[in-house]
């Protein structure tokens, strides 16, 4: 009777199917400003010639992604104009028809196929076991775990942004590195840098990666460098391949003379510290913690509260944070820390490979790491270090364990972005919906080796619950809403940086040790 | 993965693409004066919380009965009370007397929404789940398949969370009922099944097969000895029960007779709008209503709707089993929406309940009917605005579940239950697939449902003809409506063998 459970391929082609049609029952669901920024972007590329696309300022919302990106709507505003024609001009600011909105959600939830194909792809990267029960089996996990993931499906289909296509070429280019189709992978991977540059956060890991396991095409009996074994040409195919994707993308902005005016758009370093909403991270650690210094400062008369900056006492979550006690963080300093975090994992990886696997923890390491320290960071980067993460959670137990950590804890700082009533039940579903799923499929993986959090982080994870309760239930009735709009997610934040903090440095440890572990699968 | 993970997952996907199609319109949105049934509902709450009891069934200054006067059973009238002391609560401009006519808002649209998830939750989950559980066969893992396509059954989501209603009350009710008779709990079942009725008259379509169930176990225990006090419990439940829910009507012995007129209006015709019963269809060759005069239309149709309940429902007398049970609800319910008097589109849920409880044993069969039920309401969900939700859960659901319980596999002679009727017409009839038939039928029907679904979004209909589509909708879907009450007719008929032989293995 259980005929249709051994198919593989129409498993997958079921999750596929059943997920696209939730996307299209959000159509109509809340949408954020992002909505109308992508409007503005096809509006813009449809109606102005490419000269103009970096200089236009109609809107507030200005082009900001790098220029490849900019073709992937020019290509999208074709289709449009057979949708509403209105939606391409440049001057309809926050113009949503129903049409409008159709089309869209519909470009968003099609583009998906991108990472649909990516995800089988990186299916038939897993080592295979050979478990009876479909629902046991490694692939069926990791389907579900990326295609039903919950942060993108509140991002892109109802918050409204393009991860999953762009996430698709990242995971597609991971699975080329896997399949040791290294040509493909590069190329794939400087295309996902031109199509959003916020990629850039791994690309350290990508460039140490290619050079020590390609471009050096043997190592020594223990794992080490072989100097010898370099290959030029390797390296020159590499490069070229590159430099001619940011050739065909940046080329003609080069060649108008307006690459400054790009690359100030790409980077704008006038935004603040932290994102109006903290991002789950360091910043969000030290913000708590120069407040809660300051307030006890003041109690205990050490400070004067005229000399305090205004906004750090009156607590409004402006843009820019002032610290009163701690030092103030600038950008080059968030960079150095930035690249302080990362540096281990690459040494780690420059010295013992330990192939594909050891890349991608890497990669997850550089996402991670930028996430905690970098500069002006949106809560929605974590996806950057959840979803590859899930391709290692189904393989190895102490993977799964950071996983469901990283996964629940950054998830659940994605709430706030959906702020509506409206949304509120629909956001807690699907958490739940993703968060049961998780958790019991990857305990019943890995049965063998007993209960796979211990019982300090199952209690710090449970508390997420009294926290959503008290954040979006109990917090709005009292007085405290009208005067502190901001504590609860200032709360939410902070909580989660917690488990965030220590999922990295869980994951820190597992890279610093893994390389027995894995061996030992090798020899199994 | 353990049960416990896969049911919940499974309800969540379920209350996900509830709140999901709750985004969109609703009836009467935006249309004064009357709007629809949403603006019925609220306006319910409105008149429960402000007017005595007595007042609320009776034309007054302050209760006006021809805007959407209250025309359904006590228990709904209580359960708009208790909805509008929540309301008074967060806002009390929803509910305030005559001044709340008419009363839109996102945040009251909210409220509604909520409520009837609320009441999902609280009363058609659970019995879902119990039923899957308790009388599905097969694994875990299948039952856990049957129970979350009947969750996602799309036309009852989409009246109930897009145009509107309360409907997973009623059906819940009754699937409680049937729980209850199935477990051997005949008092509690019977108790369900009341509720059910006085929540909604039009649950009297399952009411036959409930009575003929309850007497049939009686009679089988012997009606001089166990038998009849088995009985006399039964009638002492419903009647105590519906005591009960007309209490603050029995005080004066006007009440409950203009309650029952409110009830059962029949003075407003044969059929309504465009339904996909007989009458509606017959109409469109001869014109019914103006030929015969009322009594003859209401004898009519008495007699037809008695001449195809009878046959299975004496069945089941002598034959009380859950099996024979469901299959009976299927044929009267069915019959009563194709040949009784007054009956809405809407009035296809109360089919669609039985025939979602055969899904694991007639799947074919089941999700075919299921979709026709949901195609049959087209006119109505585009006159809502539900297109979108329409399109995308009816295809949801056709895959999901052709691909969950292997439809498409699990469609032999043998378990299309056709075998006693192969044996019947071998002598007269040359050797047919009938299988391959049913299938060849099966993506027949849905490319032409598919086919009228897309002329009726795009196609402007003929000045002529404003009513076209709707007409044909109304048609097809009753043919098959037909098509399905023979074949139900004859799968509960003509199989006595194969039952018995399916106890022993069990």
């Amino acid at each position: 009777m259980a005929a249709p459970m051994t198919n593989d391929q129409s498993c997958f082609f079921a999750l596929a199917l059943g997920v696209s049609f939730l996307k299209c029952l959000l159509i109509n669901a809340y949408h954020s400003t992002d909505f109308e920024v992508h409007r503005n972007w096809l509006a813009l590329t449809h109606s102005l010639p490419v000269s103009q696309w970096y200089y236009e300022a109609t809107s507030e919302w200005t082009l900001d992604y790098p220029p490849l990106f900019a073709w992937f709507e020019y290509g999208l505003s074709h289709i449009a104009q057979f949708f509403d024609k209105e939606m391409l001009v440049v001057q309809n600011l926050n113009y949503a028809s129903p049409a409008t909105i159709l089309f869209q959600r519909l470009s968003v939830i099609v583009s998906d196929v991108v990472f649909f194909y990516a995800v089988k792809e990186c299916c038939k990267c897993l080592r295979e076991d050979k478990g009876k029960d479909l629902l046991g089996k490694p692939c069926f996990i990791l389907t579900v775990l990326l295609l039903w993931n919950f942060g993108l499906l509140i991002v892109d289909h109802i918050h409204f942004q393009y991860n999953g296509f762009l996430f698709g070429v990242l995971l597609l280019s991971i699975a080329r590195h896997f399949q040791n189709r290294h040509f493909e992978g590069a190329l794939l991977f400087s295309v996902l840098l031109n199509l959003k540059h916020i990629y850039l956060y791994i690309a350290p890991a990508y460039g140490i990666y290619l050079l020590r396991c390609f471009c050096f095409t043997q190592s020594n009996a223990d794992g080490s460098l072989q100097w010898r074994s370099f290959s030029v040409v390797r390296l020159v195919t590499l490069g070229t391949i590159v430099l001619s994707t940011f050739a065909v993308s940046f080329g003609p902005f080069i060649a108008l003379g307006q690459l400054p005016q790009v690359l100030s758009r790409l980077f704008p370093f006038k935004r603040g510290l932290c994102h109006a909403y903290w991002a789950p991270n360091i910043w969000a650690l030290y913000n708590i913690a120069d407040k809660a210094f300051s307030i006890l400062g003041v109690k205990f008369k050490l400070l004067d509260i005229n000399k305090l900056s205004k906004a750090s006492m009156t607590g409004g979550l402006v843009q820019e944070f002032q610290h009163s006690v701690l030092p103030s963080v600038s950008p080059v300093a968030t960079l150095v820390c930035t690249l302080l975090s990362i540096l281990p994992a690459l040494f780690r990886i420059w010295h013992r490979p330990n192939g594909a696997r050891g890349f991608l923890r890497c990669l997850v390491i550089c996402a991670l790491g930028s996430f905690m320290f970098g500069w002006h960071v949106h809560e929605k980067a974590i996806l950057m270090a959840i979803l590859p993460l899930s391709l290692l959670a189904v393989e190895s137990r102490e993977d799964a364990r950071i996983f469901v950590i990283l996964s629940i804890t950054g998830h659940y700082s994605l709430f706030p972005l959906l702020f509506t009533t409206q949304e509120l039940p629909i956001k807690i579903f699907l958490m739940l919906l993703f968060t049961i799923f998780s958790l019991t499929s990857l305990k019943t993986l890995f049965r063998k080796g007993g209960a796979l959090l211990n019982p300090l982080e199952a209690m710090y994870l449970l508390g997420l619950i009294p926290l959503e309760l008290i954040c979006e239930l109990v917090y709005p009735l009292t007085v405290w809403q009208k005067t502190f709009p901001f504590l609860p997610l200032m709360l939410t934040s902070v909580y989660c940086a917690l488990g965030v903090t220590h999922a990295f440095i869980r994951l820190y440890i597992s890279l610093l040790t893994c390389s027995d572990t894995t061996k030992k699968i090798k020899k199994q | 993965m353990e049960n416990w993970s896969l049911i919940s997952l499974c309800v969540l996907l379920g209350l996900t693409s509830r709140w999901a199609v709750s985004f969109h319109s609703y009836s009467g949105a935006g249309k004064p004066p009357m709007f629809g049934d949403y603006e019925a509902q609220r306006h319910w709450q409105e008149l429960t919380y402000n007017l005595p009891v007595h007042e609320w069934y009776l034309n007054t200054t302050n209760n006006d009965l021809n805007y959407w006067g209250l025309d359904y059973p006590p228990l709904t009238a209580y359960h708009s009370l208790v909805c509008a002391y929540v309301a008074k609560l967060l806002n009390p401009e929803w509910v305030e007397l005559h001044a709340s006519r008419g009363y839109e808002s996102h945040s009251h649209k909210l409220f509604m929404r909520a409520t009837v998830l609320f009441t999902d939750i609280l009363i058609y989950i659970p019995a879902v789940l119990l039923y899957c559980f308790y009388f599905c066969d097969g694994s875990s893992k299948q039952k856990v398949a049957a129970a979350f396509c009947i969750l996602l059954y799309p036309g009852l989501i989409l009246i109930d969370y897009g145009h509107f209603q309360y409907n997973s009350v009623s059906l819940g009710l009754a699937l409680w009922g049937i729980l209850g008779l199935g477990l051997g709990w005949d008092l509690f079942g019977s108790l369900a099944f009341t509720l059910a009725l006085n929540y909604k008259q039009m649950e009297l379509y399952h009411s036959l097969p409930f009575f003929c169930y309850l007497l049939g176990k009686c009679v089988k225990q012997g009606l001089t000895g166990r038998g009849f006090f088995h009985l006399v419990k039964i009638s002492m439940t419903v009647l105590v029960t519906f005591a009960l829910c007309w209490m603050p009507f029995l005080s004066d012995p006007n009440q409950p007779l203009q309650v029952l007129h409110r009830l059962f209006p029949v003075g407003r015709g044969l059929f309504e709008d465009k339904v996909a019963n007989t009458w509606c269809s017959l109409n469109v060759l001869i014109k019914i209503k103006t030929l015969l005069s009322r009594e003859t239309q209401l004898f009519l149709s008495f007699a037809l709707t008695l001449l195809f309940v009878l046959p299975s429902s004496i069945k089941l007398l002598s034959k009380p089993t859950l099996w024979q049970f469901k299959l009976t609800l299927v044929n009267t319910s069915l019959a009563f929406f194709l040949f009784s008097f007054q009956v809405h589109e809407k009035s296809i849920l109360l089919v669609a309940l039985p025939v979602c409880l055969i899904i694991n044993e007639l799947p074919l069969i089941a999700i075919w009917f299921l979709l026709t039920s949901t195609f049959s309401m087209l006119p109505l969900l585009l006159k809502d605005g539900l297109l979108l939700p329409y399109v995308v859960t009816s295809l949801a659901f056709l895959f999901l579940s052709l691909y969950l319980l292997s439809a498409l596999d699990r469609s032999t002679e043998e378990e299309l239950r056709l075998g006693v009727y192969r044996k019947l017409t071998q002598r007269w009839l040359p050797k047919l697939n009938l299988s391959r038939i049913i299938k060849w039928k099966f993506w027949f029907s849905l490319v032409a449902m598919a086919a009228l679904s897309f002329t009726s979004m795009w196609l402007k209909p003929p000045a002529k003809l404003p009513d076209l589509f709707p007409v044909l909708v109304s048609v097809l879907s009753f043919l098959h409506f037909l098509g399905f009450i023979i074949y139900f007719n004859l799968v509960q008929l003509m199989e006595p063998q194969r039952k018995k032989s399916q106890k022993k293995t069990n």
